[in-house]
């Protein structure tokens, strides 16, 4: 079982909590130009790295809010959790 | 090479079976190969099978980090099956199919195949409307689908759950009778045991560090046990294709996900073929040895891990409780984790990539194991001409940016929800 710190409601087990995927896509901006490539950067190429990995998760049955979690993926830890409006570094 | 058979058994069986020769070396790596495979599972051992046998290409090395059949080709819940709805992903395994009805003559070793049939169970109308149209599009490509009702499925499974009180009903079920199982060790075995007596090199506990690419052409390897020049070169590392990948410079349709895996304690036979449940995620099949072999949902979130959490098993048998009742009573052997490569549509990646030279067979998710000889096949031919099979020619890289994606569960890119 993962434990994850929602930045709203402390420390919370996994069963809690809803994944979203990669925190540091980027969608293009809207009302702009936006070439295939880049759609298709934002919507399909992810760089799944083994090690720290920024993610976003859903405190689903909790506060509902969308935070964001550095985790390993090799080992599972987590090292940070902030809200989505917040970096992590 | 020492022929496998009951003579060769009985014979051996005088000098107590320490006669046997050894089915496969273990070389040191040449500096130099015309093709070289890295990764040594199913898909990697059949590639480099396919390309000495098919295309006369021996002049081949795997490169494995650990060892032959250590990752998801010994991991797997050894189901094989062909029931694909869209064209080319039922092509392509029904291909497949046949090259596992001919693989254990063919590799001189017994892989088990087994074709006793899966069910795939509906719990409502509609998923019996939909399943309807997945087998007459099976039919269509020559697959065998049959739709099963309510009492035709219960007379094949009557240890289900028919009572008035479930959640989730059964109402039917599609079937592919020819689906089936095989024993997955003994097909990386078999292989392996081939592409060696063809020349192949299986160089086991070699990392690969990085690559040479000069000029957009790749030139060779980097390993843990020195430089390797190299023509060609093949990628088949399943979940660690992203690894590899981020040494390339690649960014790739693909993210990497644990999937769980568990077995029963053995009891008597009481399940012929397998069985999936339709209002969760979750399939199971009895091994020859008696053990329910089951499994289901990924854990869901990013991982590398060959393990899992408790949580994702515990789900997965509740799902498996609701249909089959007894297994409450079953104690579970051990449970296992192994790292998919989980493609943005579901559907696999065998191509040529922008660095000529450079192969990549991807995007597997949790269902490689089924295809590894056809794979293999077509990997072997992507390889050996440098062009695409025709089977292969719509699991290509760049259906993501043209957009001819190979949804087959219509779930869009979230990968974790599998």
């Amino acid at each position: 079982m993962l434990y994850i710190k929602c930045p709203y409601c402390g420390l919370r087990a996994q069963k809690e909590f809803s994944y979203g995927g990669d925190a540091t896509v980027k969608r293009p901006n809207i009302n702009e130009e936006v070439s295939s490539e880049d759609w298709d950067n934002f919507v399909y190429m992810r760089k799944s790295p083994r090690g720290k990995h920024i993610e976003l998760w859903q405190h689903i049955a909790g506060c509902r809010q969308w935070i964001k979690v550095q985790r390993d993926t090799a080992t599972h830890e987590i090292f940070q959790t902030a809200k989505v409006t917040e970096e992590i570094r | 090479m020492q022929k496998y058979s009951v003579f060769s058994l009985i014979k051996n069986a005088f000098s107590n079976h320490q006669n046997w020769e050894v089915a496969w070396k273990d070389p040191t790596p040449k500096s130099e190969y015309d093709v070289v495979i890295i990764g040594g599972g199913g898909h990697g051992l059949a590639t480099a099978y396919y390309l000495a046998k098919e295309h006369n290409i021996r002049n081949v090395a795997i490169i494995e980090k650990g060892w032959i059949g250590g990752g998801n080709v010994g991991r797997n819940t050894t189901i094989i099956r062909s029931n694909f709805m869209y064209d080319a992903n039922a092509r392509f395994n029904e291909f497949g199919m046949d090259l596992w009805r001919n693989l254990s003559q063919e590799l001189n070793f017994n892989v088990m195949f087994s074709p006793r049939g899966i069910i795939n169970l509906a719990h409502s109308d509609a998923q019996m409307n939909a399943y309807a149209r997945r087998g007459n599009s099976m039919r269509l490509n020559g697959i065998d689908a049959k739709l099963l009702d309510r009492d035709e499925v219960k007379k094949l499974i009557p240890m289900a759950d028919f009572s008035d009180q479930v959640r989730f009903p059964i109402f039917g079920g599609l079937m592919q009778p020819s689906a089936g199982t095989a024993r997955h060790d003994a097909v990386a075995w078999g292989y392996a045991r081939q592409a060696d007596d063809m020349g192949v090199d299986i160089i086991q506990h070699c990392e690969v560090t990085g690559f040479d690419v000069v000029n957009g052409k790749i030139k060779g390897i980097r390993t843990s046990r020195g430089d390797i020049k190299a023509k060609k070169v093949g990628l088949c590392v399943a979940g660690s294709t992203n690894i590899l990948a981020e040494k390339l410079n690649m960014t790739l349709p693909i993210e990497t996900h644990v999937l769980q895996a568990c077995v029963s304690e053995p009891v008597k036979p009481l399940l012929d073929g397998v069985v999936t449940f339709g209002a969760g995620h979750f399939y199971i099949s009895q091994s020859d040895k008696g053990e329910m072999v089951m499994g289901g949902d990924l854990d869901g979130y990013n991982s590398y891990a060959q393990r899992g959490n408790l949580p994702t098993i515990q789900h997965v048998l509740t799902g498996g409780l609701a249909l089959f009742p007894f297994l409450s009573r079953l104690k579970m052997l051990r449970t296992w984790g192994g790292i998919m490569d989980m493609s943005m549509d579901g559907s696999p990646i065998i191509d040529k990539t922008h660095i000529e030279g450079l192969y990549l067979n991807c995007g597997w998710c949790y269902g490689g194991f089924k295809s590894t000889p056809v794979s293999g096949w077509t990997f072997a031919h992507t390889i050996a001409q440098d062009q695409v099979h025709e089977l292969n020619s719509e699991l290509r890289l760049n259906r993501f940016s043209t957009g001819h994606l190979l949804d087959e569960k219509g779930l869009g890119t979230k990968t974790w929800i599998g």
